[in-house]
């Protein structure tokens, strides 16, 4: 039997028969099962957004509550234009149109690349009275990038929430970054001064009213969540969408 | 057709009197990796066990086909589409442990049980036998692992599956948590452990002094 295996018409034939079949198998499952992972995922970033946002969507599924109570915008940092979307969908379809650019200098939070527009997700409470604005934020931590939902009162100055939703950080240490108790503290705090500075810190011995204080035995962890507020909340990214919200007190 | 007797050594073998991990010492990588929590690990288990289930049974399938100089790229083959089949479905029906998991499905690719098996035994015996030989290695597997996790979830974050046993002084409770317990290289001290109690009882494991 060996030897007649090893003839080089036998080994081609076998590899190519084999080839075919591993790949109609896994072809098969990927495309079979990509409507499905979309869903999970859309389903995923809707539920973040929500509970970001401190809205309560057990019992009706998040998208239902998604589909009702957000409104989905995005904000073009350079030309400060605010475009309304009809889903997280077809946002999402719109951002893949746009250029991704370098970010060059001052990327402080590790970013490298971003769009112009950025997205905003209005959030209405239960009378259809705007409660919230969620914004997407990313930084590089420890071992990679943060990413996280920043909920801002209409004020578009106090943080309603924080919500690092897919991380790679140490469990224990840097993974605390979604401990519910640390994250209340962000709660209350001011995102932003009156003249626009970006005021919430995380510092180690917090003192101040917008300090929080910097996670035990992760230094980096908590540089990069601070590192965060600093690039996001600057007029290099929503800055200047922070400001229209001050002055105009909506968009 | 091979005596009950030789299909029960081939199964429940691997468990205890030829751990993959605790005599072989095979497959630590992983169990290093997901262990910090015992849903992700359960997870983990079946999704380990379904790979060298389904790759020991196609391999010892064909394996009287596999030209003998391709051998390694062949079962390579099927173990990695295997993997990727495990990783979709993981996507599609367990969103969340899937990204918790991440890479570490993936790198079952790389986990020299499924690769050791597959070359050791799959290539030699029949697709019968190969299933069970699967199955036992992947408990084998299962059972380390969890006696892992079940030790540094219950001692590093005081829950098991999630539901919190000890509350953590963190959260308002008396329980402080042992910090080194949630990174991998505890896993080192448990299945060091593991491997001492299980030869305490097991003593023919114990290596000859040279």
């Amino acid at each position: 039997m060996a030897t007649k295996n090893d003839t080089i018409g036998k080994t081609f034939t076998v590899i190519i028969l084999l080839c075919l079949v591993c790949s109609i198998i896994v072809a098969g499952s990927a495309v079979g099962l990509k409507e499905r992972q979309e869903a999970n995922a859309a389903l995923a970033k809707q539920g973040n957004i929500l509970s970001t946002a401190g809205v309560d969507f057990a019992g009706r599924g998040a998208e239902a509550v998604f589909s009702e109570r957000v409104q989905v915008f995005t904000y073009n940092r350079e030309t400060g234009e605010v475009t309304a979307h009809s889903s997280m969908i077809a946002m999402e379809n719109a951002l893949a149109e746009v250029r991704v650019q370098s970010v060059g200098e001052g990327d402080v939070a590790g970013v490298r690349n971003m769009r112009n527009e950025l997205p905003v997700f209005a959030v209405n409470d239960e009378n259809g009275e705007l409660q919230s604005y969620v914004l997407e934020v990313r930084g590089a931590g420890l071992w990679g990038m943060m990413y996280a939902f920043l909920a801002l009162e209409s004020d578009g100055q106090t943080i309603r929430g924080l919500n690092f939703y897919d991380h790679a950080e140490t469990p224990g240490l840097g993974g605390e970054i979604q401990n519910p108790r640390w994250r209340s503290r962000f709660e209350g705090k001011k995102a932003v001064d009156d003249d626009g500075d970006v005021a919430i810190r995380v510092v180690k011995g917090a003192s101040s009213d917008n300090e929080v204080d910097a996670l035990s035995g992760a230094t980096i962890t908590s540089n990069g969540v601070d590192n965060t507020f600093q690039f996001w909340l600057s007029g290099k990214a929503y800055g200047s969408f922070l400001t229209k919200l001050r002055e105009e007190g909506a968009i | 057709m091979a005596s009950a007797k030789e299909m029960k050594q081939v199964l429940f073998g691997p468990i205890f009197a030829n751990n993959p991990i605790a005599l072989q010492i095979l497959g630590v990588c992983s169990a290093l990796a997901v262990t910090s929590k015992l849903e992700n690990t359960l997870v983990m288990c079946i999704a380990l066990t379904f790979v060298i289930v389904l790759s020991n049974v196609s391999i010892s399938i064909i394996r009287n086909h596999i030209p003998s100089s391709v051998r390694i790229i062949v079962q390579m083959t099927i173990i990695a589409s295997l993997v990727i089949v495990v990783d979709q479905l993981l996507k599609a029906f367990a969103y969340e442990i899937a990204q918790e998991l991440s890479v570490f499905v993936g790198l079952i690719i790389t986990n020299c049980i499924v690769m050791g098996r597959a070359e050791a035994f799959a290539m030699k015996e029949k697709p019968g036998m190969a299933f069970l030989d699967g199955l036992g290695n992947g408990l084998g597997y299962s059972i380390v692992l969890l006696t892992v996790a079940f030790f540094r979830e219950l001692f590093g974050s005081g829950s098991l599956f999630g539901m919190q046993i000890m509350p953590l002084v963190t959260e308002g409770g008396w329980y402080t948590p042992v910090g080194l317990l949630v990174l991998p290289p505890s896993a080192f001290f448990i299945i060091g452990g593991f491997i001492w109690v299980l030869r305490t009882f097991r003593t023919e494991q114990v290596e000859a002094k040279e």
